[in-house]
């Protein structure tokens, strides 16, 4: 079998190495050679989000991004959202408002919202639904999610 | 019109609690906002080996020979199985699961598992099945009930014989049962009715779409026993079945749910867990199947598609006096649709004197239908509600008041037999009428306003919880619901209104099946009734305990005590008190911790009354393309007592979205040999948040008769009713009666186009 | 998915050299490549990550010179990038409504015009816009029209060893106005049933040209010239926005599948024309 490829990348803050096969994207990568599984993959082709992350600064589905092109990237994952043991706004925001049911497509939203108010600090009802319409919840109907941002929003504006 | 001024989100509470009723922070809501909580997929284990599923690419096809050897000599692989590494001579039932985990002589459908590869890598594992070589016989599919009802139909099960109220037919056939109900005399109510109408419905096959594909790990260990991790709606089921499937006896099995993404009914069933197992068994190691996407449409739980006739007569002042109901359900590759529970809701909602009822479940060459969220109520409440709003028009009645005018009330007899204990219909629909929303004005031309009401059974079943007491004054339960949607929390508040203690100090896990009682599956709106029943059942034994141990300690008889709000004291000595954190410091210095428990059969279909549940919501048509918007929905439901009202919330929300996505456009898009053309989730087109407006809710109580506190489960009937309260909007909004669902763009044109 | 090769090239040169052996494919935004991959649609050895390379990562605009757009620009690079949002709002139409936010964050315009999908929502305005794909290979660089470079579902004119550069997309003049409207099921996150990009130039109260052209109706993205030049020297209204409308109904070519009905999707290109006429008409007016 043809041999592996080394790659260095950083996760969250962290320098880290991995040897990835070029058929792995990058969420298998996340979950199944590094071990954080906190991404989750609901379609593998880009259309429910489960597997959103930060990739050089910008939100993508790591399902459809190559583990060998996280070389000298920088990546955000769920598991980076939180400060130690403190819980990011956003996170504390979808926590007390009920915002998740089953909780896959959690880490998904979370990290996508987080990255829409880091843009965007005041979003409109209409645009978070805009920007989380990549984002599949078939559990919540949208409604508490979408309420949970525009509460971060607030605690966001006052932290 | 009066109107009662509510918020957004309200409850119309029949009775306040000190914890049931508020809105804690869920138990296992860190986990999962910090992706920490284990999902089936992130189970691992030493040695754990990566399987694949080959699927049939025939919908319908006899397997006249099945060549492994190429795969097993494939880099990587580790064992390969098909129909015939599972025990033969099973009966009915379990043959007919066998046979869907892994088809034996005929595929059914496309998708339908024929053989399963277990590799140290998913990739090796995928380029195996590739290797796996099928001889198929492709022979004609049947892809509706018409068609699979229709004279020369061609037969998926040469052995299927109808069951006409228990007598079997004489020859093949695709209708694995008809059935009728009847009460009253339909002949004379129609005699005496002034208006009837009588329509014919389509709808599609649609599914459940959680997010989470099916995922199992199984390890068959040198002792003899199994292991299985998965995501499942019930541990306690899957181990029944995997036990029937290997034919082993069930503690031979022991099911280790995970935490579950999503399910809606889809979860219950096994599928991968029992194909892990004996790919175990050959390769010694333990074994993973995590589903694609696309094996999820072709190879899981679609609910039924239907076909549906309703003819309801009533007289001029809006009394309904006569209804019949066709309904033909698809079963999919094996029979067992929800037309049974589909019989018992298509008039629910209504006092009818005389009707009948006609069930068929019919196979055809889909995948095995499986329930789905009220399964088989949703397609018949389309039809009837639809039937009902037409009349209402015909009538000049207000839409609301003829629902009113016909409402069932305790008592009222149904055509299957029993009667209803106290139901909550009226003020659901008494809600509706109440609410601003009816009254509001439409503000743009193409808009429209619809309403109806849907119903679904709670079901009771089995469950069993236990809880010890922590010296500091919590208490850790123990149960066996998996959590699908916070069902940790509506269960500990349950325990902790009874001790008197904070919900945060209940500490709940969901457990294996060797750690809990047999307890049902999550599903039929049963888990904060039941399971929240049995935590009530163990907290009442601890208190039972703690009173008895306050007795022992202060040596005074165990009668003279009491604990109110958590507070052990004497009924006669004011002085002798003890809170509930004092006393459970005091447990393990003097006897020991103290452990209660408790179990029950909550009862079957009906327990409790179940729940009705209302929509009024307002479209927007486009003339032009014949695109529906959402504009405006208010979901209205009777929860009996809402324990989290939250996560009601959320359940009524979740549940109206999947309604919404049901009517305007999800669909088993089938070509002609049946290949489910649309199997991703880009082209099923599930709403995304972008096609929706906020979703507002009314929580009606009407305290349930059975349950503690009044509970009735509220996990489905809020999709029943979003479907024909769409069409009826639609219709107000265009002069079209819709039939079918989906009510999609080119559908709404093309009834534009027709009128 | 079968085991690839994954090649990183860093210029143009380099990429041609690794594609030319052929069995290799270029690899942008991956949107649609790797879905491909892993459903076996296409079967390369080789991908050739494209992303390095300086030409393909090219946004420049030039009030006379026009834009040239680097193949493998993600999507939220141009909407985001100013004085293209301004001067091309049709080309921000579809930038913004190609997948969700995430695709958005990897897919690039050049990558949908390669996928070459009936149903790619960037090469209808492409084509109104009169942008011009400039490919380098081995036998050195040559341009091509827009409209002329799909040749079939998931087929365009590139040869072996072929590789899509960038885009040049002229200056919009006085008076000029573009659009993209596409009708979709749901409200994002969908794949066209139909999909009009149009284009005009006014004049004193006439079109002094327009083109037209259609998604998702025929196999590849169809340019209706006869539509546009139904417009040319006629006045601004209805009578003659209906003539180009119906024009673009009649060519479309679909078929019946799960997006749609011929007669539905021949009805919508009707539809969407007028309508994508008329936004583009107001975008026109206001860009003095």
């Amino acid at each position: 079998m043809p041999s592996k490829t080394h790659v260095q990348t950083t996760i969250n803050g962290e320098q880290v190495d991995f040897l990835c096969e070029p058929r792995q994207s990058l969420l298998e990568v996340l979950r199944d050679v590094i071990g954080l599984t906190g991404s989750k993959e609901g379609c593998n082709d880009g259309n429910c989000g489960a597997c959103t992350v930060v990739f050089d600064g910008r939100i993508v589905t790591s399902c459809l991004v190559l583990g060998v092109e996280a070389a000298g990237k920088e990546i955000g994952t769920i598991e980076g959202v939180a400060s130690g043991s403190t819980l990011h706004p956003v996170q504390a925001a979808f926590l007390e408002g009920a915002a998740l049911q089953c909780g896959i497509c959690t880490p998904g939203f979370i990290v996508a919202s987080k990255a829409l108010l880091e843009q965007n600090p005041n979003p409109t009802e209409h645009e978070i639904r805009f920007w989380l319409a990549n984002n599949l919840c078939r559990c919540t109907g949208y409604d508490k999610i979408v309420r949970a941002v525009q509460d971060a929003a607030v605690r966001m504006q006052e932290a | 019109m009066a109107t009662t001024e509510y918020a957004r989100n309200v409850v119309l509470s029949s009775k306040e609690y000190d914890v049931v009723g508020t809105r804690p922070v869920r138990p296992d809501g860190a986990d999962k906002v910090t992706g920490r909580a284990l999902y089936g997929a992130d189970f691992n284990a030493s040695g754990l080996l990566h399987g694949k599923v080959l699927r049939s690419p025939h919908a319908h096809a006899r397997i006249k020979s099945i060549d492994t050897s190429k795969a097993e000599a494939h880099a990587g692989v580790l064992a390969v199985v098909t129909n015939k590494d599972l025990p033969s001579g099973v009966d009915g039932g379990v043959r007919d699961l066998q046979r869907n985990v892994l088809a034996a002589d005929k595929a059914l459908y496309r998708g339908h598992a024929v053989a399963a590869v277990a590799a140290t890598s998913p990739h090796e594992a995928e380029e195996a099945i590739a290797l796996i070589e099928v001889d198929y016989e492709v022979l004609p599919a049947v892809l509706t009930v018409q068609e699979a009802m229709a004279e020369g139909a061609s037969i998926l099960h040469d052995d299927l014989r109808t069951d006409e109220g228990g007598v079997k037919g004489d020859k093949p056939t695709n209708v694995a049962e008809h059935f009728r109900h009847d009460l009253g005399d339909i002949e004379k109510g129609f005699a005496e009715s002034d208006v009837i109408v009588e329509r014919e419905f389509n709808t599609a096959t649609v599914h459940q779409g959680y997010i989470e594909p099916q995922v199992a790990s199984a390890l068959w260990n040198t002792d003899g026993r199994v292991h299985v991790w998965c995501s499942t709606q019930g541990a306690f089921p899957v181990r029944d079945e995997v036990s029937r499937v290997l034919g082993i006896s069930e503690s031979r099995v022991r099911v280790t749910p995970m935490e579950i993404g999503g399910g809606f009914g889809g979860k219950i069933p096994s599928y991968i867990e029992p194909v892990c197992a004996v790919l175990s068994k050959k390769a010694g190691r333990p074994v993973k199947i995590v589903m694609t996407r696309r094996e999820v449409f072709e190879g899981t739980g679609p609910t039924s598609g239907s076909h549906i006739k309703i003819k309801v007569g009533a007289d001029n002042q809006g009394n309904i006096k006569a209804a019949h109901a066709y309904l033909a359900y698809e079963a999919g590759g094996f029979k067992g649709s929800p037309v049974g529970a589909a019989s018992q809701c298509v008039f629910a909602a209504y006092a009818i004197p005389n009707q009948a009822i006609d069930g068929h479940d019919v196979v055809v060459n889909k995948p095995k239908t499986q329930a789905y969220r009220a399964p088989g109520a949703t397609n018949a409440a389309f039809a009837m509600e639809t039937v009902v709003s037409e009349l209402a028009e015909k009538l000049g009645i207000d839409p609301i008041d003829i629902r009113l005018r016909n409402v069932p009330k305790e008592g009222t007899r149904r055509a299957h037999g029993p009667a209803f204990p106290r139901i909550g219909c009226e003020e659901v629909l008494q809600a509706m009428k109440d609410h601003p929303h009816y009254s509001a004005p439409l503000d743009g031309p193409n808009q429209g306003r619809g309403v109806s009401i849907g119903y679904w059974f709670n079901v009771g079943f089995k469950s069993a919880c236990t809880i010890s007491v922590n010296p500091d004054g919590t208490i850790s339960l123990i149960e066996g619901s998996t959590d699908i949607g916070g069902s940790r929390a509506s269960i500990s508040m349950q325990a902790a209104e009874v001790l008197g203690i904070r919900a945060e100090d209940v500490h709940p896990t969901v457990v294996d099946t060797d750690s809990v009682g047999y307890t049902d599956v999550t599903g039929g709106s049963r888990t904060t009734y039941a399971t929240g029943w049995a935590a009530y059942n163990a907290a009442e034994d601890v208190k039972k305990q703690m009173i008895e141990r306050a007795a022992l300690i202060w040596d005074v008889d165990a009668d003279s005590l009491e604990m109110v709000k958590g507070v052990t004291r004497s009924k006669t000595d004011s002085e002798l008190k003890m809170t509930f954190k004092e006393l459970a410091a005091e447990l393990n210095n003097t006897g020991g911790t103290i452990i209660g428990s408790g179990s029950l059969d909550a009862g079957g279909l009906g327990t409790g009354g179940g729940s009705f549940a209302g929509n009024i919501v307002d479209v927007e048509v486009d003339p032009e393309t014949g695109k529906v918007s959402i504009l405006r929905f208010t979901a209205v439901q009777d929860a009996g007592k809402a324990i989290h009202p939250s996560y009601v919330e959320g359940q009524m929300q979740g549940g109206s979205v999947q309604g919404i996505g049901w009517a305007l456009n999800e669909e088993y898009y089938m070509s002609d040999d049946g290949t489910m053309t649309n199997s991703s989730l880009l082209d099923y087109r599930m709403p995304t948040s972008l096609d929706l407006p906020m979703i507002d809710t009314v929580i009606v109580e009407v305290p349930s008769p059975s349950h503690p506190f009044g509970v009735r489960g509220v996990g489905e009937a809020n999709i029943v009713p979003p479907p024909a309260a769409v069409a009826h909007a639609i219709h107000n909004a265009t002069g079209v009666w819709m039939d079918r669902l989906p009510m999609n763009p080119a559908a709404v044109m093309k009834a534009n186009w027709s009128k | 998915m079968k085991w690839i090769d994954y090649a990183s090239a860093s210029s143009v040169q380099e990429a041609v050299d690794l594609l030319k052996g052929g069995g290799a494919r270029p690899l942008a935004g991956g949107t649609d490549l790797i879905v491909n991959l892993r459903i076996r649609r296409l079967d390369p050895d080789t991908v050739v990550d494209v992303k390095g390379i300086p030409e393909l990562n090219e946004v420049s605009y030039d009030a006379s010179k026009g834009l040239t757009l680097g193949a493998a620009v993600p999507c939220y690079k141009i909407y985001n990038n100013k004085a293209v949002a301004k001067a091309y709002p049709g080309l921000i139409d579809v930038a913004s409504l190609i997948g969700g936010t995430q695709i958005q964050g990897r897919a690039s315009i050049g990558g949908n015009l390669t996928n070459a999908a009936p149903s790619g929502d960037s090469i209808p305005v492409l084509i109104a816009l009169g942008a011009i794909a400039n490919i380098a290979g081995p036998n050195g660089t040559r341009q091509v029209a827009v409209e002329d470079f799909c040749t079939g579902p998931g087929k365009t004119v590139l040869k072996q060893g072929e590789l899509l550069v960038s885009l040049s997309i002229p200056a919009p003049v006085k008076g000029s106005g573009a659009q993209y409207m596409r009708f979709i099921p749901r409200n994002e996150m969908d794949i066209a049933v139909a999909g009009v990009g149009v284009s005009v130039v006014l004049e004193n109260g006439t079109f002094k040209s327009a083109r037209i052209s259609l998604a998702s109706v025929a196999p590849t993205p169809l340019f209706v010239k006869a539509a546009g030049d139904a417009l040319v020297g006629k006045p601004v209204n209805d009578a003659s926005i209906a003539v180009a409308a119906g024009i673009a109904r009649d060519a479309a070519k679909p078929i019946t599948d799960m997006r749609g009905t011929i007669e539905y999707r021949k009805h919508l290109c009707e539809v969407l024309t007028r309508r994508g006429l008329n936004v583009a008409i107001e975008r026109a007016k206001e860009n003095k």
